[in-house]
C-alpha cells in the first residue's frame, strides 16, 4: 500500500467512526446500555456507585466523577471507559464494543447525550441485558428448506443456522459407527455381539438404553465431577470416607429412575427440610458433605469450617447457576453482577449446616443387624471389661472437659481436646454428652479414639501395660464381623446455627456486616415462605419458572457430552466472560422442553440421541474444516476420547472381564506398589480388592484425593477438588504407556484372546479377526487392517517361537486343542493391539 | 497438517523399514498439532516455546523441604534469644502469633547450633550444614520469607500452587505450560521423593485446571521408574516395538479415513512413549558417571544415598532438557526431639545439594539452571513439648523463615531480608512466597501477571492476585 492509499484508508477510517448520521437513543444507545452495561450498572447492582439506565444518574456518574458530560465527549468517563483512555480499566469487561458502536457513543454525546422520554424511567434492563439472565423463552422452532433431514427440532435449530451459511449438514455415520457411538455414549459400554446384529431400529435402541442400569452409572460421573465426589477427606491426612459411596449409589439410582431434576435438585440442596423428609433424601444430602476436610493437626477447626461454607455456596453457584462466586469473596465481581454481599448472603444458606452420619441401610440389611445386635453388645462389653476401658475412660472424660475449660494449662491435654474434633466427626459434641445419653455409635467411635490415643497423655509404659493396642484389634474384628447396615453422610441445621457476615478482605475472621441469606440482587427475587428464605426456598428458587440459569447450565452439560464441547463452550461459566451460545434458540428450545416434561432428564437425553444432528458423520469435511474448524456450526459430528471410567469399562467389556454389579461400595483394583505410599506419611492404604470386585466400572473405583488410581488420573480425572463441569481430553505418552503395559490391561488383552478362541473354536484366522474386531470396534476389518494383523500374527509367532515358555505367560491357559502355544499368545498380542487403537479408545 | 503433507511424510518413511531403524525419529511429534490450545503451536504441548521475555534459567530445580526445617537453626541465627531461653515471652510479643499446636505461653528455645561465616561473602550458615557452607558463596539466602498458612497442606498448597486451597495448578506445571520442554523423550517437569510422603501429596505437584499434560510425572523410587514404563512381563522389547509398528499402520488407515489429527497425536504420543522406554532408563543409568561424581553426591553411602541419588538425576534431567525437577524430601516437621531430626535430615542431604551446586558449576550449567531449596514455612523460637517425656521440638511459623535460591540469575553470595531479634516475623525486606513465585516466573522468561489460564470465568495466575519480582535477588 503506498503513502497516498494508506491515508485514505485512515481518514475513511476515521470518517466509518464519527459516522454523522443522526445518533438515536432508542435505536443505538439504549440497546448498547441495555446489552453491555446496566447488567452491572443498573436497576439491581450499581458497581462503583454507577447507574446507567436513568439519565440522571448517568450524567451524575459513580464514585469516580460524571459518567457523561453532554456535548464534551472528551470529559466523558463513560467514552474513556469504553475506549480503554487514560489507562482506566476498559469497558465492558467481557471485552470491548465494536469501534462503531464506540463512535456511536461519541456522536450521541457529543450531540448532547440525548435521552428519549420514554427511557428515562429506568426500564432498560428488562428485556435486555446479558443473554444468559434473560428468562428462558420457548422460541418458535424455525424453518428450514431440507425438511426431511429433520428428526426432531433439535435439527431444524441446527439446519437453519447451516442453510443460512450455505453449508449442508453431514451425511449420517455408518450403521456400526452409530451403534458404537449410541452405546458408549449412553450406557459407556460397547454393544454386545447381539446387539450388532439386532438391526437399525436406532430409536428404538435409544429407548431401550436409557431404561438400561447402566446409563445411571454412565452418566452420574458427569454429576460426581460437578458435585467433586471422592472417597476421602483431602488435604494432609486425606482420611478415606467409608460411607461415601452411598451418595454415589444415590445419584445412580435418581438417574435410572429419571428422578425429576427439580426434585433432585431440591434432595440434595435441602432435602433434610423437606416435609416428611425420607432417609433417602437425607443421604442425598450427601451432596454438600463431598467438600473437602482437613484434618491435619493444629489446624483453625472455624478457619476451614468458614472454608467449607464457602466452597459449598460456590459449588452451589457453579453447578446449577454456572456462575462463580468465589471471584466476590473479596470485592464485589470484576465481570459478573454479584456483590460481595451477595456472595456471603449465598454462603448464609449454608453457614447453619451440621454434619451427621446416618445409617442408611439398603434392602435386606436391616434383619441381620437386629439379630446381630444383642450378641455384638455382649462381646463388646466383654472386650471392655477384660482390657477395664471404661475404668480409665471415665478419669480421661473428666481431665478432657477440664482441659477444655483451661487451656493452656497441660500442653497435652490441650492437643488432644483439640484434635478430637478433627479427627472425630462430632467429637468434642460427643465428649460433653454424658455417656448415658450418647448412641450407641458415638460411644464406640469415641472409645475407639480414647483406645488409640490415651498415649498422648500417658508415658510409653503406662500406655503399653494398658494393652490398648491389642484391644483396639478385638474391636475393630467384632465391628468387621457383625452384620451392619449402610451409612450415610448427611446434614441437618444446627441447633443454633452461626450468624452469617460479610468478610471485607475474604478472610475468615475479619467479620463485617451481618447478612441474611439471599441470592444475587441481580437474579429474579428469591420468594421464601418465611422472613428468612431458608434453604428448602433455595432450592426451589434454583428450579422455579423465572430461574433463568438452572435449566440452560443443566441442558448445555448434557449437549457437550454428545458434542465435545456445549452450546455455550464455557459450560462452566455462563456469565459475561462466558462465550455465548451457539444456538440461542436451541439452548433455549431444550431448556423449555426439559422443564416442561416435568424435568425429566431422559427426555433431554432422547432428544439429542435421537436427532439427525447427533448421527452425523464425524469425518472432517474440507468446506466445514475452513468455515468451522471448531465445528459450532454443528455440521458434523465430532471424534471424542473416551472418558476415563468409559475407557477402562469398554474394555473389560470386550475382554470378557467385566463385573456388572450396580451400585455399592467403592472398590480397589490393581495398582502399582508404591502409588499409595505417595500419600502423606504411607498413611493411605490400597488394600486391593479381592476377586470378581477388581473388575468393576471405573466409576467404583476408590477416589483417594492425594494420591488417585493411576490409569483414572492419566485419563483425566486427576482431582475432585473443586466443581469441574467439563474434563480435559488430553492426549500423552503416559496414556499410551498405561494402556501398553499396566499389567491390569494386560490381563484384559489375555482375556480378549481367550474369548475370541472360545467363542470362535476350530475357526480360521480370519473368522476370528472378525470377531476380535466385531467386539472391540463393532465392525469387519477392512483388507488392509487384515493384512497388517496377519502381518502382525506371523511376526510376532515367529519371535515368540525362539520363547515357547514366553508364550505361555503370555497365555497360561489351557490353549482351545492346539499344543503350539504361540497361536493364542498371538491373539493376546491382537487383543493388545485393538485395546490400544485410536479408534477403540475414541467415540467415532 | 492436511492430509496431503501427511502423506508425503508417511511415503518419504516405509514403516516396515522403520521397524528395523528403531522408533526412534522426531518425525510426528513435530507435525501434528495438539489439543487445540492455541497459544500452544505445532509441536505438542510440550514442544518448547519462546519465552516472555529472554531468560536467565532454561530450567528449574526445586529442592522441596517439606515440613519446615527450622530457620533458627540452620541459616538464621539468633543469639538474642539465649537470654529469653527457657522462658515465655511477654504476651505484648506473642498475641498476634498464629500457631498450630502449641500455645503463646510456651517457652523460648535458643538454638545449640554454632553458626560460622563462610565464604567471601560471609554467609552465616549451621554447623549442621558443612557442606553447604563450602558453596556459600553460590547461594543467596533470603532470610525474610513470609507466608499466610500455618498448616502443612495449605501451606504447601501456598508454595506450590499460590494458593491454600487445592485445585490450582503447581509452579511445575505453569512452568511446562508457559515454556514447554526441551526434552523429546523425558516428561517436561518430573518429581523426585525421599523420606517419607509430603503432606500436599500429588497436589504438590497437579496441574490443577491445566491439562493434566502439565501434571508432574512422579519418577519412583521402586518398580518402574515411571508408572508402567517396562513392558508386561514376558514382553520383548521387539514384541513392542512390532505392536506399536501394528498400531501406527491401523491408526494411520483411520488418519486418512476420518482426517483427525488426533490420531496422528496419539501416534506421536505412542513413539514418545516407546522413546521413554529406552531413554528414562539410559537417565537411571549411572554406568557412565565417574566414581568420583558419585563420590561428591554421597551416592553408594549411608545417609546420603538416596537424596544423593536424587540429586544426581535431577542434574541428568536438567542436561537433557527437563523443564522443571522437584526433589521433595520429608519430613522436617519436628514438633519433638528437633536436635534429632534435624541432624538426620541435614546428614542426609547436605552433601547431596552441595554437590548438586558444584557439580552443575563445573559443568556450566548452574548458569542456566534455577536451584531453589526451601519448606513450606519455618518454626518458632518457642519450643514444644508434645508428650509426657518428649524431648523439645518447634512448632510452625509462617512470619518470618529462610530459604535459598542459586544458578541462573541469582545474584549468589548475599543475604537478602532480615527477623526480628527473637524471630517472630521478618524484619526487612519480606518476601511473601508470591514473590518468590514471581521471581521464579521471571528468572524463567515468563510475567507472572501475564502467564494466565482462563477457568470458570477467571484468568487464574500463580501469584493469584499479588506478587512482585524480588530484584535484590536477580544478578
Amino acid at each position: 500500500m503506498n503513502g497516498r492509499a494508506l491515508a485514505l484508508s485512515a481518514l475513511m477510517a476515521v470518517l466509518a467512526v464519527q459516522a454523522p448520521a443522526a445518533v438515536s437513543f432508542s435505536e443505538d444507545i439504549g440497546p448498547l446500555l441495555a446489552q453491555h452495561c446496566v447488567i452491572c450498572h443498573g436497576e439491581a447492582l450499581q458497581q462503583n456507585g454507577l447507574r446507567l439506565d436513568r439519565r440522571e444518574d448517568a450524567l451524575r456518574g459513580g464514585h469516580s466523577g460524571p459518567a457523561i458530560v453532554p456535548g464534551v465527549p472528551a470529559a466523558s468517563a463513560l467514552l474513556k471507559r469504553l475506549e480503554g483512555a487514560d489507562g482506566l480499566a476498559r469497558m465492558p469487561p467481557g471485552g470491548p464494543l465494536a469501534a462503531s458502536d464506540i463512535g456511536k457513543f461519541r456522536s450521541w454525546i457529543d450531540a448532547g447525550a440525548r435521552w428519549e422520554a420514554a427511557a428515562a424511567e429506568g426500564d432498560l434492563a428488562r428485556d435486555a441485558g446479558h443473554w444468559a439472565f434473560r428468562p428462558i423463552r420457548g422460541p418458535a422452532v424455525p424453518e428450514v428448506r431440507d425438511r426431511k433431514w429433520v428428526r426432531n427440532p433439535i435439527d431444524s435449530f441446527v439446519l437453519a443456522r447451516l442453510e443460512r451459511e450455505g453449508l449442508a449438514p453431514s451425511p449420517e455415520a455408518a450403521a456400526h459407527t452409530l451403534l458404537r457411538r449410541t452405546f458408549l455414549d449412553l450406557t459407556g459400554l460397547p454393544p454386545a455381539p447381539a446387539d450388532l446384529a439386532a438391526g437399525s431400529d436406532l430409536d428404538g435402541l435409544v429407548d431401550r438404553l436409557l431404561d438400561s442400569e447402566q446409563f445411571g452409572e454412565r452418566w452420574a460421573s458427569l454429576w460426581l465431577d460437578q458435585v467433586r465426589y471422592a472417597d476421602s477427606d483431602g488435604y494432609e491426612k486425606d482420611s478415606v470416607r467409608p460411607h461415601a459411596w452411598r451418595y454415589r449409589h444415590w445419584v445412580i439410582q435418581a438417574l435410572n429412575r429419571d428422578m425429576p431434576f427439580d426434585r433432585f435438585t431440591l434432595d440434595q440442596i435441602a432435602g433434610d427440610l423437606a416435609p416428611g423428609s425420607t432417609v433417602e433424601q437425607l443421604v442425598a444430602t450427601g451432596f454438600y458433605r463431598n467438600t473437602l476436610k482437613n484434618r491435619e493437626g493444629g489446624v483453625n477447626v472455624e478457619e476451614f469450617r468458614f472454608e467449607e461454607v464457602a466452597d459449598r455456596a460456590s459449588t452451589v453457584a457453579t453447578v446449577w447457576l454456572g456462575l462463580s462466586l468465589e471471584c466476590a469473596r473479596c470485592h464485589d465481581h470484576k465481570y459478573d453482577p454479584i456483590t460481595q454481599a451477595d456472595h456471603y448472603r449465598m454462603l448464609a444458606f449454608f453457614n447453619e449446616l451440621d454434619e451427621v452420619d446416618i445409617d442408611a441401610p439398603l434392602p435386606g440389611e436391616t434383619g441381620p443387624f437386629l439379630a446381630a445386635k444383642p450378641e455384638f453388645d455382649r462381646q463388646l462389653e466383654e472386650v471392655y471389661g477384660r482390657f477395664r476401658v471404661k475404668e480409665l475412660m471415665g478419669p480421661w472424660e473428666e481431665k478432657m472437659l477440664w482441659a477444655s475449660r483451661n487451656p493452656g494449662a497441660e500442653h497435652e491435654w490441650d492437643t488432644s481436646w483439640d484434635i478430637l474434633d478433627l479427627y472425630v466427626d462430632d467429637g468434642q459434641r460427643i465428649l460433653q454428652t454424658p455417656p448415658s445419653a450418647r448412641l450407641w455409635r458415638e460411644d464406640l467411635v469415641l472409645t475407639e479414639w480414647f483406645l488409640r490415643n490415651y498415649s498422648r497423655v500417658t508415658s510409653k509404659e503406662e500406655y503399653e501395660a494398658t494393652g490398648f493396642r491389642d484391644a483396639v484389634e478385638e474391636v475393630h474384628a467384632l465391628v468387621d464381623e457383625f452384620p451392619d447396615v449402610s451409612r450415610a453422610r448427611a446434614v441437618q441445621t444446627a441447633a443454633r446455627p452461626p450468624r452469617s457476615h460479610v468478610h471485607p478482605s475474604g478472610a475468615w475472621d475479619d467479620l463485617g456486616a451481618e447478612v441474611s441469606a439471599g441470592v444475587p440482587a441481580s437474579l429474579p427475587p428469591l420468594r421464601g415462605s418465611g422472613p428468612s428464605p431458608t434453604r428448602l426456598d433455595l432450592a426451589r428458587w434454583l428450579v422455579s419458572r423465572e430461574n433463568p440459569l438452572t435449566a440452560r447450565v443443566a441442558v448445555n452439560r448434557v449437549w457437550q457430552e454428545y458434542f465435545g464441547r456445549g452450546l455455550v463452550s464455557t459450560s462452566d461459566n455462563f456469565g459475561l466472560r462466558g462465550d455465548p451460545p451457539s444456538h440461542p434458540g436451541l439452548l433455549d428450545w431444550l431448556a423449555t422442553e426439559f422443564i416442561e416434561s416435568g424435568w425429566s432428564v431422559k427426555h433431554v437425553h432422547r432428544l439429542i440421541a435421537t436427532s439427525a444432528t447427533y448421527r452425523q458423520s464425524s469425518r472432517l469435511r474440507a468446506d466445514l474444516g475452513e468455515r468451522d474448524p471448531g465445528n459450532r456450526l454443528l455440521g458434523r459430528q465430532v471424534r471424542l476420547r473416551l472418558p476415563a471410567e468409559t475407557l477402562r469399562d469398554a474394555s473389560l467389556s470386550v475382554a470378557g472381564l467385566l463385573y456388572p454389579k450396580v451400585g455399592g461400595r467403592s472398590v480397589r483394583p490393581r495398582q502399582p506398589q508404591g502409588v499409595a505410599e505417595l500419600g502423606y506419611g504411607s498413611s493411605v492404604k490400597w488394600a486391593e480388592s479381592r476377586g470378581r470386585d477388581r473388575y468393576r466400572r471405573g466409576l467404583y473405583i476408590h477416589f483417594q484425593r492425594t494420591t488417585p488410581y493411576p490409569f483414572l488420573a492419566n485419563f483425566d480425572l486427576q482431582e475432585r477438588n473443586v466443581a469441574r463441569c467439563a474434563r480435559n481430553r488430553s492426549n500423552t505418552p503416559l496414556q499410551a504407556l498405561n494402556l501398553l503395559n499396566d499389567p491390569v490391561f494386560f490381563e484384559m488383552a489375555r482375556g480378549l484372546a481367550y474369548r475370541i478362541l472360545r467363542e470362535t473354536p476350530r475357526q480360521s484366522f480370519d473368522a476370528r479377526l472378525d470377531r476380535a474386531f466385531g467386539l472391540c470396534l463393532a465392525r469387519r476389518p477392512t483388507s488392509s487392517e487384515r493384512v497388517a494383523m496377519l502381518d502382525y500374527f506371523v511376526r510376532q509367532r515367529a519371535l515368540l517361537e525362539e520363547d515357547e515358555e514366553t508364550a505361555r505367560r503370555w497365555f497360561p491357559f489351557e490353549p482351545a486343542g492346539a499344543g503350539d502355544p504361540t497361536a493364542p499368545a498371538a491373539w493376546v498380542g491382537i487383543g493388545r493391539i485393538l485395546l490400544n487403537m485410536d479408534e477403540f479408545v475414541t467415540r467415532e | 497438517m492436511t492430509l496431503e503433507t501427511y502423506r508425503a511424510v508417511r511415503t518419504r518413511r516405509s514403516f516396515l523399514d522403520s521397524c528395523a531403524a528403531g522408533l526412534g525419529t522426531l518425525g510426528l511429534a513435530h507435525l501434528v498439532g495438539t489439543e487445540g490450545r492455541t497459544a500452544v503451536a505445532d509441536g505438542g504441548p510440550l514442544a518448547a516455546r519462546p519465552p516472555h521475555h529472554p531468560a536467565k534459567a532454561k530450567n528449574l530445580i526445586f529442592l522441596f523441604m517439606a515440613g519446615a526445617p527450622s530457620q533458627m537453626d540452620l541459616f538464621d541465627p539468633k543469639p538474642g534469644l539465649k537470654k529469653w531461653h527457657g522462658e515465655p515471652l511477654p504476651p505484648s510479643l506473642t498475641k498476634a502469633l498464629k500457631l498450630a499446636f502449641i500455645k503463646p505461653t510456651a517457652k523460648v528455645l535458643a538454638s545449640p547450633r554454632e553458626f560460622s561465616r563462610c565464604g567471601r561473602s560471609g554467609t552465616e550458615i549451621s554447623d549442621y550444614l558443612p557442606a553447604l557452607q563450602r558453596v556459600a558463596d553460590e547461594i543467596c539466602l533470603v532470610r525474610s520469607m513470609q507466608t499466610d498458612q500455618v498448616n502443612h497442606h495449605p501451606g504447601q498448597s501456598m508454595l506450590m500452587s499460590g494458593s491454600p486451597l487445592v485445585g490450582r495448578p503447581t509452579v511445575g506445571a505453569w512452568l511446562t505450560y508457559g515454556l514447554g520442554s526441551e526434552s523429546q523423550d523425558l516428561p517436561g517437569f518430573v518429581v523426585l521423593s525421599s523420606g517419607r510422603g509430603a503432606s500436599g501429596g500429588s497436589s504438590n505437584f497437579s496441574s490443577g485446571f491445566l491439562p493434566s499434560t502439565y501434571a508432574g510425572v512422579p519418577l519412583r523410587r521402586s518398580g518402574d521408574p515411571i508408572l508402567y514404563l517396562s513392558n508386561p512381563d514376558g514382553v520383548s522389547r521387539q514384541s513392542q516395538q512390532l505392536s506399536i509398528e501394528t498400531l501406527r499402520r491401523l491408526n494411520e488407515e483411520n488418519l486418512e479415513r476420518s482426517g483427525d489429527r488426533q490420531i496422528a497425536s496419539r501416534m506421536a504420543s505412542y513413539e514418545l512413549a516407546f522413546r521413554m522406554q529406552a531413554s528414562a532408563p539410559e537417565l537411571l543409568d549411572f554406568a557412565d558417571e565417574p566414581q568420583a561424581t558419585k563420590d561428591l553426591y554421597g551416592i553408594g553411602q549411608e545417609p546420603t544415598h538416596a537424596y544423593g541419588t536424587n540429586c544426581l538425576l535431577a542434574r541428568r534431567m536438567v542436561e537433557r532438557g527437563v523443564r522443571v525437577v522437584m526433589l521433595t524430601h520429608a519430613s522436617w516437621d519436628d514438633h519433638t526431639n528437633l536436635d534429632e531430626g534435624l541432624r538426620k535430615n541435614c546428614e542426609t542431604t547436605d552433601r547431596p545439594v552441595a554437590a548438586l551446586l558444584e557439580d552443575l558449576k563445573r559443568r556450566g550449567l548452574l548458569d542456566e539452571t534455577l536451584v531453589a531449596w526451601g519448606g513450606e514455612f519455618g518454626r518458632t523460637s518457642l519450643g514444644q513439648l508434645k508428650h509426657v517425656g518428649d524431648k523439645v521440638g518447634r512448632d510452625h511459623h509462617p512470619n518470618g523463615f529462610s530459604m535459598w535460591l542459586a544458578g541462573g540469575g541469582i545474584r549468589g553470595g548475599q543475604v537478602v531480608g532480615s527477623t526480628d531479634e527473637l524471630a517472630l516475623a521478618a524484619a526487612e525486606d519480606p518476601v511473601h512466597v508470591h514473590d518468590l513465585q514471581a521471581t521464579i516466573l521471571h528468572l524463567m522468561g515468563l510475567d507472572h501477571e501475564r502467564l494466565t489460564y482462563r477457568h470458570q470465568g477467571r484468568d487464574f495466575r500463580l501469584t493469584d492476585v499479588s506478587g512482585r519480582v524480588v530484584s535484590k535477588l536477580l544478578a
